[in-house]
């Protein structure tokens, strides 16, 4: 990394954007968005009939990037990005970060289901950077119609 | 730790669009000797649905996104919301507009916006007399 002076134009620059982010988006919501100590991915999950479903929002990963398994009622989701960011891989010396927010880097997130599922039948599909995962209730979980007889 | 999608603020020119909602989309900068490359997160939306407008060195994005589930959706566990992205900068740089170009790939824009030709830095011999 070469050391630059403050005035190189670079700095300018850098200096000038981070000025104008700071007019665009007030402090409070700046603040906001520097999200601390929750994990990743965020994850929505629902209930519809016989079957639960999860949605992570996981941009810049393939599908051969993500790992899921299920175990019981327990999800684990996982990342394995390449170790090579997309900004750098095009071959060119990449010489400053103007900004850096996107996440870098591998995770793992567990999640308990409040059900326990049929892990045989767990799908998952990813469409433009978000994950759906369906998973149907094992057989056991399922809700069960109980006939009354009337004697 | 890494950082979730931001929650929604209120766009600066949020009264000239309907809703006025908007999800900042997390981006990386980064400056090359021959462009400024732009990585923005824009999970949900799909390649039709982003303009991109660059004037008078105001980038501005805009993506738009369908809800996916009903609104008597009920969630054991919400963490994110849906909706559009929308997000402004200011680039100070000058840009080779009629050059910008897009890619989306894995809710993922990349915009390449090149440098205009004649500020790329240029090599001069030093001719020794």
């Amino acid at each position: 990394m070469m050391r630059r002076g403050a005035n190189h134009p670079v700095y300018q620059l850098r200096d000038e954007m981070d000025r104008l982010f700071n007019g665009f988006f007030p402090s409070a919501a700046r603040a906001a968005n520097a999200v601390s100590g929750r994990s990743f991915p965020a994850m929505n999950v629902w209930e519809h009939g016989d079957q639960l479903f999860v949605e992570a929002e996981v941009p810049g990963l393939t599908g051969q990037q993500i790992e899921i398994s299920v175990v019981g009622n327990s999800l684990t989701i996982q990342g394995n990005p390449p170790a090579v960011e997309a900004a750098s891989a095009a071959g060119a010396a990449v010489e400053t970060f103007h900004r850096r927010e996107r996440a870098v880097g591998g995770f793992t997130r567990s999640i308990a289901l409040p059900v326990e599922i049929d892990a045989e039948q767990v799908s998952a599909k990813l469409e433009n950077g978000v994950l759906l995962i369906t998973l149907p209730k094992a057989e056991k979980a399922k809700p069960r119609k109980v006939q009354v007889n009337v004697t | 730790m890494r950082p979730c999608r931001s929650t929604p603020e209120a766009a600066p020119d949020a009264t000239k669009r309907s809703g006025g909602q908007y999800y900042r989309p997390s981006v990386d900068i980064v400056e090359r000797t021959d462009e400024l490359t732009l990585l923005a997160e824009m999970p949900g939306v799909k390649p039709g649905e982003i303009d991109i407008d660059f004037k008078d060195g105001l980038l501005s994005i805009t993506g738009r996104v369908e809800q996916r589930q009903g609104e008597d959706t009920h969630y054991l566990l919400q963490e994110f919301g849906v909706g559009d992205y929308y997000r402004t900068f200011q680039i100070s740089e000058h840009i080779d507009t009629g050059r910008i170009t897009a890619e989306f790939h894995n809710g993922v824009l990349m915009l390449h916006l090149p440098k205009v030709e004649t500020l790329k830095p240029r090599k001069i011999a030093v001719q020794v007399g």
